[in-house]
């Protein structure tokens, strides 16, 4: 089991395998840890996210034949979203890929994900001028999450990014005189930063911000919460919304896909000869019941007026800021989903209504 | 984690007050609450019903998971508690107290319970 450079930090808290790793699920009640995130803010401890660094001169044109997006025209300090895809289509995983210097780029992909997205980026590489090293285990990765992120980042002395960067954007910077690398990104729905370290500075790194963020109700999240926040706000989680069985189409991340390039690994899967893109297979939609039972992972998804099976639930919870449950699902894609349309979701053998709601759930006020 | 010593205990979690004070007030303990995490439905049996010892006679869900609640009893439901209904965290907050969640009417044969001790043995709990 890997365990975090965080790990001494986290004794107490209720810890969970996840990935191949021991990870804090929750320090103390998950609902006020999610609570923190939406009103003050949430730190949460990343360090099992891969991060992958990729240099050399062809990087850009390399990332843009491994990846869906397009990263060779990405600005220096840019973070975009991207998928890695098989030659069929499926969904390898989703990352973030941030762009540090005209021959360096950082990719950040799912801990689940390590070994199959950094052996494919060797393979995928190995054509251009370019190289891929997998730094996971000598780095951490910190968040801070929630409205007063960027007041605990400058009262911890980071205030030059916490007021310069803008959303999806990243720069170099120094905390207590170590090099990080601070982005403006997250996985709550709300304002936040993501701070990459090396491994040794973690605790250091770590006390620095839950001081600096005492003041400001900053609390520490685990697990439990970032999951709830991530599907208020209608983000995938890979292994559920994402599989290899799922095309980019499917899960409606169409925005995220340059066909315009001539080339990439997955797009000959994904678009007919004259280039128009295939029909999706199924479609993902957001589901809103009432009361409080939720309808989770692998539910089936029914019509409302005769129970046909039409779908299945891939994450659900009882949503803490909303009050009511909330379900991610694919679906027939023939079948009516508009925002309002009527369904229902076998709960354990009851079947109760739920209607296709608007995504994402939940969407912090600006 | 609290166990008090005047209620019993089943490997399930779940405490039950001493059969012989009937109705005897049935819920979860300290442990089996602070394991699910926050509590945020409880679906329980109706008034009435007929429980059958360590058979499924209701749902706890928390963020995380569903768990059935086991009647440590064989008898008949006489009341439950409505405010855990409606607030269910009252089984994190107080599991022995508020949280409680539903009375029974016991028949016979009284199922063999755990004491306090026993229940603080057991190989997760003593953890």
């Amino acid at each position: 089991m890997l365990t975090s450079p965080l790990d001494d930090v986290h004794r107490g808290a209720h810890m969970t395998e996840f990935a191949g790793w021991s990870l804090p699920l929750r320090f103390g009640s998950e609902l006020a840890e999610h609570t923190a995130v939406r009103q003050t803010a949430g730190l949460f401890d990343l360090s099992h996210m891969a991060q992958l660094e990729i240099r050399g001169p062809a990087a850009g044109q390399a990332l843009d034949f491994a990846l869906t997006g397009a990263h060779g025209a990405m600005p220096h300090g840019r973070a975009s979203y991207s998928l890695m895809l098989e030659p069929d289509g499926g969904i390898v995983d989703d990352l973030i890929v941030y762009r540090l210097a005209d021959a360096e780029y950082l990719v950040i992909a799912n801990a689940a994900n390590r070994q199959a997205v950094l052996e494919r980026l060797t393979e995928r590489l190995a054509q251009h001028e370019a190289t891929v090293r997998d730094s996971t285990l000598e780095r951490t990765l910190i968040a801070v999450q929630g409205p007063r992120s960027a007041e605990i980042l400058a009262a911890a002395g980071l205030r030059e990014v916490a007021t310069g960067l803008r959303y999806y954007t990243a720069a170099p910077a120094q905390l207590d005189g170590v090099d990080v690398l601070v982005a403006r990104t997250g996985y709550t729905g709300e304002d936040g930063f993501e701070i990459s370290a090396p491994a040794g500075e973690a605790s250091g790194i770590w006390a620095k911000l839950e001081q600096a963020g005492e003041p400001f109700g900053l609390v520490r999240a685990g697990l439990a919460a970032r999951d709830t926040l991530r599907l208020e706000a209608a983000m995938p989680l890979y292994g559920h919304e994402l599989t290899l069985n799922t095309t980019p189409w499917d899960a409606g991340l169409n925005r995220f896909v340059d066909l315009t390039k001539p080339d990439f690994v997955g797009k000959s899967a994904l678009v007919s000869d004259d280039g128009t893109p295939h029909p999706r297979q199924r479609r993902l939609i957001g589901l809103a019941g009432s009361g409080r039972r939720a309808a989770r992972a692998g539910y089936q998804v029914l019509t409302a007026a005769d129970g046909e099976a039409i779908g299945e639930v891939t994450s659900g919870a009882l949503s803490p800021t909303l009050g009511h449950p909330i379900a991610l699902a694919y679906i027939d894609p023939g079948v009516e989903s508009a925002p309002g349309t009527p369904l229902a979701v076998d709960i354990r053998g009851t079947h109760q209504r739920f209607t296709v709601a608007a995504r994402p759930f939940y969407r912090r006020a600006t | 984690m609290s166990i008090p010593s005047n209620l019993f205990y089943t490997q399930e979690h779940e405490w039950v007050a001493d059969p012989s004070s009937s109705p005897a007030r049935v819920g979860i303990t300290a442990f089996a609450a602070n394991a699910l995490g926050d509590v945020v439905f409880v679906d329980l049996p109706d008034v009435g019903a007929a429980l059958t010892a360590g058979a499924p006679c209701g749902e706890i869900e928390s963020t995380k998971s569903v768990s059935e609640i086991f009647s440590p009893l064989n008898g008949t439901v006489v009341e439950v508690n409505a405010e855990v209904v409606d607030a269910p965290e009252l089984v994190n907050d107080d599991p022995y107290g508020k949280g409680w969640l539903f009375a029974v009417q016991p028949s016979q044969p009284i199922p063999s319970l755990l004491d306090a001790a026993a229940y603080a043995a057991l190989p997760d709990v003593a953890q």
